[in-house]
């Protein structure tokens, strides 16, 4: 397995000059770069505490920056900014202006436990990301992701009825997000079933859209979840310092 | 053999009832071909999926002990037995959570009071894949003696997906030695349809993630990643991607069809659950298997090999 180390030289404050001689001495080409200094004064001395008191991030504290986490990384192998390790590092010493230059990325974590198998620690770096891009959304760093809308839209679902309905689910996910539900490649896929299927299929996935399958004698679970809910979101506001909306 | 898994208590979960109803079908076929006995568990709900843990942990360890709790308290069920990957792995996080951490067990007694119910106990069932149902509930050589249509000539790569083996502490029976599942090389898949005469390629994506957690949200990357494993079924001579998840199965599906729409790469392996091949093996018809029903046209390859 290969080593994927994070430099901390951006390749912006790399220079890089044609032709420079400083003192009489040829500092030209690339055998002899120049980094740009830079000096990280704003630390958020609470964000590990923060990212802990969401769900996920409890163990954040054990980790130990092995890299297991990042080497085992489905979604690092097809992009090398995604590094689980390297924001542990950022949220652990606190460099909040660091780990928010790779906001728009960290909710892509597919949550295939790769990481969490790997970790010698036990730190669930899969529950890290997690807690980490519900942080971001909380803070207004990042508006909501498509992945959180989907999980809502899911849960939604869920405490509702105590059942999803697929169609229902991504109906309701793609007015949400305001993509046509007429994608090129899912008319190829209702095309290609439908060359195949008997009436019958279509007819209940009709109405399976009609009447939408429950859990019998649900409202009291949905109730009971609903104010469980509600009560935790408050206080993972709380810990956040952010005012509570309702 | 373990006569507990002759008769188990049933939960096919959400997906099963739509977009996997082929695998739900097909389960209840080979089921019934091989004298083992489902109980559907009464009045199920949602396990939680890959989606409420990301709102609230807790709440889908409730969601699943719910689950646990009919089959235990309302049934008398000793087994529950799960065929879709998610919801044998948040009945199995359940099951471990519940047993190490006090304050999933006071959230999941205080809902359950509330809801109405009993609330569940650790320990009180064993929860199985469909993979341990049939291969500790039957057995390779019972398979291979009902065998009619030998899958003698289909070349298949096992894919199992994520949820089956990872994280390993909550599937404390795996890794045991002989006979036991592995968490890093599994091979129930493999052992079964070696049993019902298929060839078995060396598929080293077994366990890769097919991004089935964000298969519309983030359709890019879940296409990368499904293609890599196509490709790597291909390479590896199989023609057919035997699965035992319907998120993995539609993730796969869905994602060949769309690499070949938006990417222009275009892959020929077909995609079947295992019990629709068990079920070729023990001589039931591909409608009643509900072959017909796949994105991948598996009729057309069990043609090519005359197994239809």
């Amino acid at each position: 397995m290969p080593i994927h180390e994070k430099s901390l030289i951006r390749p912006e404050n790399i220079r890089a000059q044609d032709k420079l001689i400083v003192d009489g001495v040829d500092v030209s080409g690339h055998w002899s770069t120049f980094i740009e200094p830079r000096v990280v004064t704003d630390y958020n001395e609470r964000l590990e505490e923060e990212i802990a008191a969401l769900p996920g991030g409890e163990l954040i504290h054990r980790c130990w920056q092995c890299g297991s986490c990042t080497n085992s990384c489905t979604v690092n192998a097809i992009n090398p900014d995604f590094n689980p390790r390297y924001w542990i590092y950022l949220i652990r010493t606190g460099m909040e202006s660091e780990l928010l230059r790779d906001k728009d990325i960290i909710w892509q974590c597919v949550s295939c436990h790769k990481c969490t198998y790997a970790c010698p620690r036990d730190v669930v770096p899969e529950g890290v990301m997690k807690a980490t891009a519900r942080w971001l959304e909380l803070q207004g760093h990042t508006p909501k992701s498509k992945s959180a809308i989907f999980d809502e839209e899911f849960t939604e679902q869920v405490v509702q009825t105590g059942m999803i309905e697929d169609g229902r689910v991504i109906r309701g996910f793609f007015a949400k997000t305001g993509q046509p539900l007429l994608q090129n490649w899912l008319v190829e896929i209702a095309k290609r079933v439908a060359r195949r299927l008997p009436v019958m299929f279509g007819l209940r996935m009709g109405l399976a859209a009609l009447f939408r399958p429950r859990t019998r004698g649900w409202t009291k679970a949905r109730d009971a979840i609903t104010e469980y809910v509600e009560e935790q979101e408050a206080l993972q506001r709380k810990a956040l310092g952010l005012r509570n909306t309702k | 053999m373990k006569t507990e898994y002759k008769r188990v208590a049933y939960y096919p979960g959400c997906a099963l009832e739509g977009t996997g109803h082929a695998y739900n079908k097909s389960t209840r076929e080979v089921g019934k071909a091989l004298g083992l006995e489902l109980d559907e568990v009464k009045n199920w709900n949602c396990c939680g999926a890959m989606e409420v843990k990301n709102i609230d942990p807790k709440v889908q360890t409730y969601l699943s002990s719910r689950v646990l709790s009919i089959a235990a308290n309302e049934m008398g069920a000793q087994v529950v037995m799960a065929p879709c990957n998610g919801c044998y792995h948040n009945l199995k996080k359940a099951e471990h959570e519940l047993a190490h951490d006090a304050g999933s067990r006071d959230v999941v007694d205080r809902i359950s009071r509330k809801a109405g119910h009993a609330t569940y106990a650790a320990g009180q069932v064993e929860t199985i894949h469909a993979l341990d149902w049939i291969k500790d509930g039957i057995g390779e050589v019972e398979l291979k003696r009902r065998v009619r249509n030998s899958l003698k000539g289909l070349k298949i790569a096992n894919y199992y997906g994520c949820m089956y083996t990872r994280p390993r502490h909550i599937f404390p029976e795996k890794d045991q030695g002989a006979g036991t599942e592995s968490t890093s090389q599994p091979h129930f898949m493999d052992d079964l349809l070696a049993a019902a005469g298929a060839e078995n390629v060396d598929f080293p994506l077994k366990t890769a993630c097919c991004g089935g957690a964000h298969v519309l949200s983030d359709s890019d990357t879940s296409t990368k990643l499904v293609l890599n494993i196509l490709r790597a079924a291909e390479a590896a001579g199989a023609d057919v991607i035997a699965t035992e998840c319907p998120t993995c199965h539609s993730g796969l599906e869905m994602h060949q069809v769309r690499a070949e729409k938006v990417l222009g790469e275009k892959t020929k392996v077909r995609m079947l659950y295992f019990t629709q091949l068990l079920g070729i093996a023990l001589g039931l018809s591909p409608r009643k298997l509900s072959v017909h029903e796949n994105v991948s046209d598996g009729i057309a390859v069990l043609k090519e090999k005359g197994l239809a």
